[in-house]
C-alpha cells in the first residue's frame, strides 16, 4: 500500500500526464530531492525554486492566470505566514475582477504537530487558511483520500490549498489506488528514488486511474449511535482507533466524520450525524481562539440547538505561541490520544 | 498600433523623426485624453461622485508610449501586464475606453473590471492580457514571475510586463522579481519596469534610498540590462521600450527599466489631488511639437475640446447607470457559485 508522500506523489503524475499541470514547484522539490517529504519525486514538471516562499506564492497565482495548472509547494506550513496577503490575491482574483478572472492554482504544503517539529515545523494553518475566502482548503487522512483530493485540487478552477498532515505522510493507507501494485515493495522500487546518485534514475510509473474525493464532501469514517466525533487530518486515523476502542469496551458507538474540506465543508453530513446522536465533539490541532471548529461549533448551536442532546464540545490545541520541543510540551499543548478518549467519554457521560 | 509603428524611419538620428508626425500625434491625443480623465477621476471624487482616487496625471509620458507597443490579446503568444494602480496611460493606449474607468470610479456595476467592487484605475482586462490591478503594494512583481514562466514554457516571443512605483521596491516582491527573473536555470523574458516619480505617499524616495538610480539593481545580476530614462519625454520612452521589448523578445531575459516622471496630482484624494508644480510632460511635449511645425495651437486645442467633450458625455451617461445589488457580494466567491449550505447570513 502506498503512504500518502507516495500517493500524492502518484496524484502529481496523473496530473502532469492527463490533467495539464505544466509547473510543479517549491523548495528543493525538483531533483535531487524531490521535496522534503518525497512527495515530488520523480515528477518531470518538477523543479527547484529559490528559497522565496513571497516569489513561489506569486509565480503561482501568475502560472494559474496563464492557465499552467500549477502546483506550488511550500515547504512546511510554518513559512507560509509571509505570505498571506498574497494567498489573498489568489483568493480574491475572481471576486475582486468581478467574475473575470479565476485563479485555479494549488498550494501544497505540510502542516501541523507529530514529528518533535519544534517552534517553526509544528504549525497548523488551518483557521487561518479557513480565513482567505475565495480559496478552497483540503486536508486528507489517507493515502487514497490524499490521491483523491489532489486531483480534485488539480481540476478545480478555483485556489485550493492541499495541507498535508506532515505526521501522516509515511503512513501507508489500507486501501489501494487504482493502478497501484499489491506489493509495497515493488511499488517502492517502481517510484522510490534510490539513496546516493540518483542523476539516472528514472522513476517506473504504475498505470494509474483517475479517482477523484470531491472537495467539499467530508467522510463518515465510522458509522455510529451515540455521539458525532468530526475532525480531519492528523487526529482523524486517532479519533477513529479511540472509537474503535470504545465500541470494544461497549463504551459507546461514536460516528467519526472526517471533514477532508475545511473550506467548503460538508454541512449536510455534520447536520445529519449529530441529528442522528445528539452528541458532538469537533477534534483538530490548531489552537483554541478562533479556531475553525469553533465557526463550526457556533453554527451547531444556531442552527441546531434543540436537536443537542448535551453541550457541544470543542478538543483543540491550546493557545499558546508555540509548540515546544519537550514531549512534555507538545503533549500538553495538542490533543493526544488519551486527551480525545478523555473528551468523549465526557461528552457520553453528560446527563442528557 | 503595431501598423502604427511601422511608419517609423528607424535609422533617423533625430528621435522626433524617427516616430514620424503620425504616431507622434496619435500619442499626444491619448496623452491629452489620459490627462483630461484623470482630472474628470479628481472631481468626482471631489464631487462626491465616488470616493477614492489614485491615478497617473504625470506618467502620460511613459505610460502612453508603453501600451502602444504590447503585443496585445490573449494567452501565451502575447505580451502580459502586471501593472500598478498610475497606468491609466498604458491602458487607453491599449484601448480601453474612458467611459469604463469611469464607471469603475462611480462603482457602477457596468464597471467592466470590477462590478463596482475595486478602486479606481484598478483594470482587468483579460481579453488583452491585463491581469488584475491590485491595491497591495508590488505584489504584481511576484506575480509576473508566473505568465514570464508560462511564456518560457510556451515559446515564442511574448513578454510579461510590470509596472509599479519607487516607493515599492523596497518592497521583498521586487527582489524576488529580479531573483526570479535572473536565474540561471530559467531567465524570464520580463519587462521589469518602475516609474520612479521620486515620492511614496509623502515619504521622498532619496531620504529612504541608498542605490543612486533603481536601475543600479540590475548591476548585480548578470546579463540583465538597466537604464534609467526621462519619463516626462514620450519619445525618448518610446526609444527605450522599444530598444527593453526588443531585447527580451530576442534574448527570453529580462530588462530593468526606470522612467523619473513626475507626479502631477499627489499620491492620491488622500493627499487632496491637487495640482503641485512639477514638469508637466503633455506641455513639454507640445512646445516640441510646435516647436517642429507637426501641431499648431489650434490642432492641439481641438485634441482637449475633443477629449473634454468624450469624457464629459461619457461621465453623463456613467450617472445614468445602476450600482451593484446588494446579493451581489455572492458572485466570484468560487468560479461554481456558493452552495446552498455555505454560510450567508453574517451570523445568527
Amino acid at each position: 500500500m502506498a503512504n500518502m508522500a507516495q500517493a500524492i506523489r502518484m496524484a502529481l503524475h496523473y496530473g502532469e500526464e492527463n490533467l495539464g499541470v505544466q509547473e510543479i514547484f517549491g523548495e528543493d522539490v525538483g531533483p535531487p530531492l524531490g521535496g522534503v517529504f518525497t512527495a515530488t519525486q520523480g515528477l518531470k514538471r518538477a523543479w527547484n525554486s529559490p528559497l522565496d516562499e513571497r516569489g513561489i506564492v506569486g509565480a503561482a497565482i501568475g502560472l494559474g492566470w496563464a492557465g499552467s495548472r500549477p502546483v506550488a509547494e511550500i515547504q512546511f506550513v510554518d513559512y507560509i505566514f509571509n505570505t498571506i496577503d498574497l494567498l489573498k490575491l489568489a483568493g480574491n482574483s475572481l471576486w475582486c475582477s468581478g467574475g473575470l478572472m479565476p485563479c485555479p492554482v494549488v498550494f501544497m504544503t505540510p502542516t501541523g504537530s507529530g514529528i518533535h517539529g519544534s517552534i517553526y515545523h509544528s504549525h497548523s494553518f488551518d483557521s487561518i487558511a479557513s480565513k482567505i475566502h475565495g480559496m478552497k482548503v483540503v486536508c486528507p487522512s489517507t493515502a487514497l483520500d490524499a490521491y483523491g483530493l489532489m486531483i480534485a485540487a488539480i481540476k478545480d478552477d478555483n485556489p485550493v490549498l492541499y495541507l498535508k498532515p506532515k505526521a501522516l505522510l509515511r503512513a501507508k493507507g489500507r486501501d489501494l489506488i487504482p493502478g497501484e501494485p499489491e506489493d509495497e515493495k515493488a511499488l517502492k522500487k517502481m517510484i522510490d528514488a534510490p539513496i546516493g546518485d540518483r542523476s539516472k534514475w528514472k522513476p517506473n510509473w504504475p498505470k494509474l486511474e483517475e479517482v477523484e474525493i470531491p472537495i467539499g464532501k467530508a467522510k463518515i469514517a465510522r458509522e455510529g449511535r451515540d455521539a458525532t466525533l468530526i475532525t480531519h487530518g492528523r487526529l482523524a486515523p486517532i479519533s477513529l482507533q479511540v472509537a474503535e476502542e470504545l465500541k470494544k469496551e461497549s463504551k459507546g458507538d461514536i460516528e467519526v466524520i472526517d471533514l477532508r474540506s475545511l473550506i467548503p465543508y460538508d454541512w449536510e453530513a455534520i447536520t445529519k450525524s449529530i441529528r442522528k446522536t445528539g452528541r458532538v465533539i469537533f477534534v483538530n490541532e490548531e489552537t483554541e481562539i478562533s479556531n475553525f471548529a469553533e465557526h463550526l461549533l457556533r453554527r451547531v448551536v444556531d442552527e441546531m440547538f434543540y436537536e443537542l442532546a448535551v453541550r457541544p464540545k470543542l478538543l483543540c490545541g491550546k493557545a499558546v505561541p508555540g509548540i515546544g520541543l519537550s514531549p512534555v510540551l507538545e503533549n500538553h499543548s495538542v490533543p493526544q490520544k488519551k486527551d480525545i478518549r478523555m473528551a468523549i467519554e465526557s461528552l457520553l457521560s453528560e446527563q442528557a | 498600433m503595431t501598423g502604427k509603428v511601422k511608419t517609423m524611419n528607424r535609422r533617423s538620428s533625430d528621435p522626433y523623426e524617427s516616430l514620424g508626425p503620425e504616431l507622434l500625434k496619435k500619442m499626444h491625443r491619448l496623452m491629452v485624453l489620459n490627462r483630461v480623465l484623470e482630472e474628470r477621476l479628481i472631481k468626482m471624487s471631489k464631487g462626491g461622485d465616488g470616493f477614492f482616487w489614485i491615478g497617473g496625471p504625470g506618467e502620460e509620458g511613459f505610460g502612453v508610449p508603453l501600451g502602444l507597443q504590447v503585443r496585445k490579446g490573449q494567452g501565451n503568444d502575447f505580451d502580459y501586464l502586471h501593472l500598478h494602480y498610475r497606468s491609466s496611460g498604458i491602458a487607453l493606449a491599449m484601448g480601453a475606453k474612458p467611459i469604463d474607468t469611469i464607471r469603475q470610479m462611480r462603482t457602477a456595476v457596468t464597471d467592466p473590471y470590477s462590478r463596482g467592487r475595486n478602486f479606481v484605475n484598478h483594470y482587468c482586462i483579460p481579453k488583452w492580457n491585463i491581469m488584475p490591478v491590485s491595491p497591495t503594494i508590488e505584489t504584481q512583481y511576484s506575480t509576473v514571475i508566473g505568465t514570464a514562466i508560462a511564456q518560457k514554457r510556451h515559446g515564442g516571443d511574448g513578454l510579461s510586463i510590470v509596472t509599479g512605483g519607487d516607493a515599492g521596491t523596497a518592497e521583498g516582491d521586487f527582489h524576488s522579481c529580479l531573483v526570479w527573473a535572473t536565474r540561471p536555470a530559467n531567465p524570464l523574458p520580463i519587462l521589469i519596469v518602475v516609474v520612479n516619480n521620486a515620492y511614496g505617499i509623502s515619504t521622498p524616495w532619496k531620504d529612504q534610498h541608498g542605490e543612486g538610480s533603481i536601475s543600479n539593481w540590475a548591476k548585480a545580476f548578470e546579463g540583465m540590462p538597466g537604464k534609467t530614462i526621462n519619463g516626462n519625454d514620450p519619445v525618448e520612452s518610446y526609444r527605450a521600450i522599444q530598444e527593453a521589448i526588443e531585447h527580451i523578445r530576442k534574448t527570453r531575459g529580462p530588462y530593468l527599466l526606470e522612467a523619473k516622471t513626475s507626479r502631477l496630482h499627489g499620491h492620491s484624494s488622500s493627499s487632496g489631488a491637487n495640482r503641485v508644480d512639477e514638469v508637466d510632460c503633455i506641455e513639454v511635449f507640445e512646445a516640441e511639437l510646435k516647436k517642429r511645425g507637426l501641431m499648431k495651437t489650434e490642432d492641439l486645442k481641438k485634441v482637449w475640446s475633443d477629449c473634454q467633450k468624450e469624457c464629459d458625455e461619457a461621465y453623463n451617461q456613467v450617472k445614468k447607470e445602476p450600482y451593484p445589488e446588494p446579493e451581489d457580494i455572492w458572485n466570484g466567491v468560487f468560479v461554481e457559485g456558493v452552495d446552498k449550505s455555505y454560510p450567508k447570513k453574517g451570523g445568527s
